[in-house]
């Protein structure tokens, strides 16, 4: 998909492929970021003639479509050659040996047939180390598969006849228990949470102690309750799967082949709130699911069970649509992500207002996890009760882990909640762990002293993500990769944050080299709280909470240099130092 | 009471910050009660006893103003970063986001008669910028000001000397 | 309606946040991307209070009868002086060469914070002046992201003439134009735009350094006394 000055591939000008695009996105403010996604597809990159055109035709300034443009990492301004290659690069891949790949494709792509970059996490940690090449997910790259791969770039063949083995994504369901577990509802248990009527039905999702599970763990009839009460006509409803926790892959498992469920209960929901537009917000490196997920979404539409009068039920209007993420880790957090459908920049709002008083277009909205809605299904089939009796008290039913990282048993694992994370490692096959860090780069780092702690929102977080670390791994380098993925992906816009996570990164790198200081080191511990407690969004809050943890569990993993160490003099010299010895430079 | 050492160097900066000092006029006498100078360009001592109080004029430019800085750091009890530029880099760090070669290719090759950029072995290379003096050593103490005036500075050394923590009123805080 | 701020008792009328009951009442909490005549954002941080144990920023924080804030802690003092620091640290602030110096909210606030240092590592980062427009340059060296430029030209001067672009560290403010530059909006020099900005970045050309050192604003007073530049 490389473009000439101006052209699409096919020949069109940026004038029509960006009239397509509205035709076909929706000619709204809101529809900004998916035109900008199809006009990219379509030429390659985003020059400043296609945001030039965009903004022409839709009526906005140019410096507004170029703000959008610049915040999300996966919009291009350059052409990028035959093959946009982006290799995941967290934790997990680099311990998986990413490095390779790197320095394979690296050198390949050089010289104008591809561009590779890197980009934190894709989703693929139970089968590291991965990359997106045009968009198509290839897992474990490496020997044989490598090999192929860089055979057919060296032959220029477009990935779309790449064979489907090499884009073949595993599910690796380890274990399966009651959301895995579900057939493909087809209005089953929407109907049956019809017979109940939605008061009824939100005093069983109450029962069920159902907490949200993509991250804050806040209990769901609550968050549906007060949208139902908003004294308004419209309502949204909106399923969250960005799933940009790095090592975290459980909402593509359940995307990938429990999709019904989650229509379903997006459907449910919408029934129980009375909404009648619901979306999917599906980050960008999904995309490759994009068609399956249509495909569904259309079938259960003939099916009746989207669309107008579902169910035959005259009024019962409710249907669906896909919004792609374009790359931002911070659109994950519910307000950014609502900014991010409306067409803009991911930037969170200001709290108080709450989504489910103002959400979508200011209308009452209701964010969910992918596996929060999917789950909500099982309460409209089994009741409340049925659904409470397994887990904590203050965490109820299962929950699904991804595992990755060093065991010999990566994967999904569906387990009740108050499992403890030793019982986790053990099923997973984790020898001579050092450390897990438990929902991702925002989560805990865990050490063996914890291991026995039950995994709960009381207890140990139980966020998606669990990356496992054997005794033979770093613990600054892992901490470092995760205040790297924080200041990359801070939003900028509040001040503690957007410095702070740099000054973190910069401090972290330091102790990783072995020239951190104690005074680098008590400066690291305040700049965490003072994160933690003056930033704006959940980001930034718990931007420095691995690195303090791994400083309190983990002391002698930050041995303290002389301070005199602290200016690389050499470093500091190695531009003189060349002058000097290119000699003279007189000219 | 021994009297206290004192230990001043002008670095990446102008000399201004040291001629503030001087401005003192005659409170000089009074400050001579209370301190004797060690090393410093107003004494012109070139070797250096271990120190009460070191004050370092403007950031680190290059090789030499590091070792200078490390040394002052190893002889001084506490060290003072003294004016803007020992602070913050100043004014010589105006050079910071430009690359070494591009700068002094703009300095010395460029619209001038012989060009040409001074190699000499004896000069100390160029840092890659200029470095404020806390990213270079620990510092005790500092005293913004471009440059701090001659009466901020009286008042700077007898907090230090009477152990008191350091402030200033708000007519002798400032940065320009 | 009345609530405690520092023990002191203070009047607010429906809808107030706490910053402008606050500031109606005359007592100072620091700020640096408020500004009356825009709605609040809350993205400097520097006027976070402390309620329950929480921090709030105060310009977002409606007031509610009889409520109990803290502004005047230590620990709040510590956390302003960080922040102010961050921003030094983030652009290049090269104070005596700047024009707005003595007449700056972040020298300003600086100073009542008793600022002597910047504290961490300064970034140094390459920032573009543009000095396009026939009746004033940018200095973007100086920009503290405030974002108050933005706000003004697209809802006090309906221009648009400024946005901002980029992600996290590589956040910044441009015009708004096609190329980038401030000579090709419809800005003017009497846009509200122009004089809004909290420290030195926008600069009429032909003018400079008009009050002397000594009679400049905040050379006078305390910006909790001299008030905002951009009032
Ligand atoms: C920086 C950040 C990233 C987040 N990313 C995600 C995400 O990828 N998926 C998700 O479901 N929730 C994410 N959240 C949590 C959401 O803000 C929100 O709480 C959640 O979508 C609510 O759904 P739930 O109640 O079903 O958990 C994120 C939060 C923050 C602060
Ligand atoms: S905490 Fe970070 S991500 Fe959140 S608003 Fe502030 S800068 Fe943006
Ligand atoms: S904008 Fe303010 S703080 Fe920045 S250099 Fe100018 S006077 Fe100093
Ligand atoms: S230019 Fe000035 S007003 Fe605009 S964002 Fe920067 S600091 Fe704020």
């Amino acid at each position: 998909m490389t473009a000439a000055q101006g052209k699409a591939a096919d020949g069109k000008t940026i004038q029509t492929v960006v009239r397509t695009a509205m035709r076909r996105c929706g000619t709204g403010r809101d529809a900004l970021l998916a035109v900008l996604i199809h006009v990219q597809r379509h030429m390659g990159h985003l020059p400043d003639e296609a945001i030039a055109a965009v903004a022409t035709a839709m009526r906005l300034t140019h410096g507004e479509v170029a703000g959008v443009v610049s915040f999300y990492a996966f919009f291009h301004q350059e052409p990028f050659g035959l093959y946009d290659c982006r290799l995941a690069d967290n934790i997990i891949e680099r311990h998986a040996g990413n490095a390779a790949v790197q320095e394979r494709l690296g050198t390949l792509l050089k010289g104008g047939l591809g561009t590779l970059s890197t980009t934190s996490c894709i989703g693929l940690s139970d089968q590291a180390p991965g990359a997106l090449i045009d968009g198509a997910p290839i897992p474990s790259l490496k020997d044989d598969r490598l090999e192929q791969v860089v055979h057919l770039m060296e032959k220029e063949i477009p990935v779309a006849r790449w064979p489907g083995s090499l884009s073949r994504v595993k599910p690796n369901v380890r274990r399966a228990d009651r959301i895995l577990q579900q057939q493909a509802w087809q209005g089953e248990a929407l109907r049956q949470a019809m017979t109940q009527g939605a008061a009824a039905f939100l005093e069983e999702l109450e029962l069920s102690g159902l907490r949200g599970m993509g991250g804050a763990g806040f209990p769901t009839a609550r968050k549906w309750h007060s949208v139902r009460e908003a004294a308004v006509t419209e309502r949204v409803v909106v399923c969250n799967a960005d799933e940009g926790e790095p090592g975290t892959f459980k909402d593509r498992v359940l995307l990938q082949r429990h999709a019904a469920a989650l229509f379903e209960g997006m459907t449910i929901c919408g029934w129980c709130v009375g909404a009648r537009h619901g979306f999917v917000y599906l980050r960008g490196e999904y995309r490759y699911l994009l068609p399956i997920l249509q495909r569904k979404l259309a079938a259960r539409r003939r099916a009746g069970l989207l669309g107008q009068g579902i169910l035959g039920v005259q009024g019962f209007d409710f249907d669906i649509q896909i919004r792609l993420g374009a790359g931002a880790y911070v659109c994950g957090e519910e307000s950014a992500l609502l900014e991010s459908l409306e067409g803009k920049r991911g930037v969170p709002r200001p709290r108080p207002p709450y989504p489910v008083e103002a959400g979508f277009q200011a209308l009452p909205t209701v964010v969910n996890n992918v596996e929060t809605l999917s789950a909500a299904c099982l309460v409209a089939v089994h009741g409340g009760a049925w659904y409470a009796a397994v887990g904590t008290a203050a965490s109820r039913g299962t929950k699904l882990f991804s595992v990755s990282g060093d065991c010999s048993r990566p994967g999904v694992y569906e387990l009740p909640m108050g499992t403890p994370l030793q019982e986790l490692l053990q099923l997973a096959g984790a020898h001579r762990t050092q450390a897990v860090q438990m929902g991702g780069a925002s989560g805990a780092l865990v050490a063996p002293h914890d291991f026995g702690e039950p995994i709960a929102f009381e207890a140990l977080p139980p966020g998606g993500s669990v990356m496992i670390f054997d005794q033979s791994r770093s613990i600054s380098g892992i901490v470092h990769n995760f205040a790297c993925f924080f200041a990359h992906e801070s939003c900028g816009f509040c001040t503690p944050c957007r410095v702070g996570t740099r000054l973190q990164r910069d401090l972290v790198h330091k102790f990783t080299l072995g020239h951190g200081d104690a005074a680098d080191l008590s400066e690291l511990k305040e700049l965490g709280l003072l994160m933690g407690r003056a930033s704006h969004c959940g980001l930034g809050q718990s931007a420095g909470r691995a690195v303090g943890d791994a400083l309190q569990y983990f002391p002698e993993h930050f041995p303290i240099a002389s301070p005199d160490a602290f200016v690389q003099l050499e470093t500091a010299l190695e531009q003189a130092r060349a002058l000097r010895q290119a000699g003279g430079h007189t000219p | 009471m021994p009297k206290a050492r004192l230990a001043t160097v002008s670095l990446a900066g102008c000399f201004g910050c040291h001629m503030s000092l001087l401005d003192l006029d005659e409170a000089l006498f009074e400050l001579a009660e209370l301190v004797e100078v060690d090393r410093s360009p107003l004494t012109d001592i070139r070797t250096m006893n271990d120190c009460d109080i070191g004050f370092i004029e403007g950031g680190c430019a290059n090789e030499d103003n590091v070792h200078v800085a490390r040394l002052f750091r190893k002889k001084c009890r506490l060290v003072c970063a003294v004016g803007a530029c020992a602070v913050t880099g100043g004014i010589p760090a105006l050079r910071n986001n430009i690359p070494l070669a591009e700068l002094l290719a703009t300095s010395y090759l460029q619209d001038v008669v012989d060009p040409g950029i001074p190699n000499d072995p004896e000069l100390p290379m160029l840092l890659d910028k200029v470095y404020p003096i806390h990213e270079v050593i620990r510092v005790d103490h500092t005293l913004p000001g471009c440059p701090p005036s001659a009466q901020a500075i009286a008042l700077f050394v007898k907090q230090l000397l009477a152990h008191e923590p350091v402030s200033l009123p708000y007519k002798e805080l400032h940065y320009d | 309606m009345r609530f405690v701020i520092d023990g002191m008792t203070i009047e607010a009328q429906a809808g107030d946040t706490i910053l402008t009951a606050c500031r109606r009442a005359g007592y100072y909490i620091p700020h640096l991307c408020f500004h009356g005549d825009l709605p609040a954002q809350g993205n400097c941080r520097l006027c976070l209070v402390e309620s329950k144990g929480r921090l709030l920023p105060s310009c977002l924080t409606k007031v509610t009868d009889g409520m109990e804030v803290a502004s005047a802690t230590e620990q709040l003092h510590t956390l302003r002086l960080r922040l102010t620091q961050m921003l030094f640290v983030e652009g290049n602030h090269i104070c005596p060469s700047c024009e707005a110096s003595g007449n700056c909210m972040l020298q300003a606030l600086g100073y009542r914070l008793g600022l002597l240092d910047n504290h961490y590592p300064q970034f140094f980062p390459r920032r573009p002046l543009d000095a396009s427009h026939p009746q004033m340059i940018l200095d973007f060296n100086r920009c503290i992201q405030c974002q108050l430029c933005v706000r003004a030209s697209d809802q006090l001067d309906q221009k648009h003439a400024f946005v901002v672009a980029g992600r996290g560290g590589e956040a910044h403010i441009t015009a708004s134009s096609s190329n980038g530059q401030l000579g090709s909006t419809s800005f003017a020099a009497t846009d509200h735009a122009a004089g809004i900005c909290p420290v030195g970045v926008f600069l009429g050309k032909g003018v400079g350094y008009v009050t002397p050192i000594g009679e400049r604003r905040y050379d006078r007073a305390d910006i909790a006394q001299a008030g905002d530049r951009n009032a």
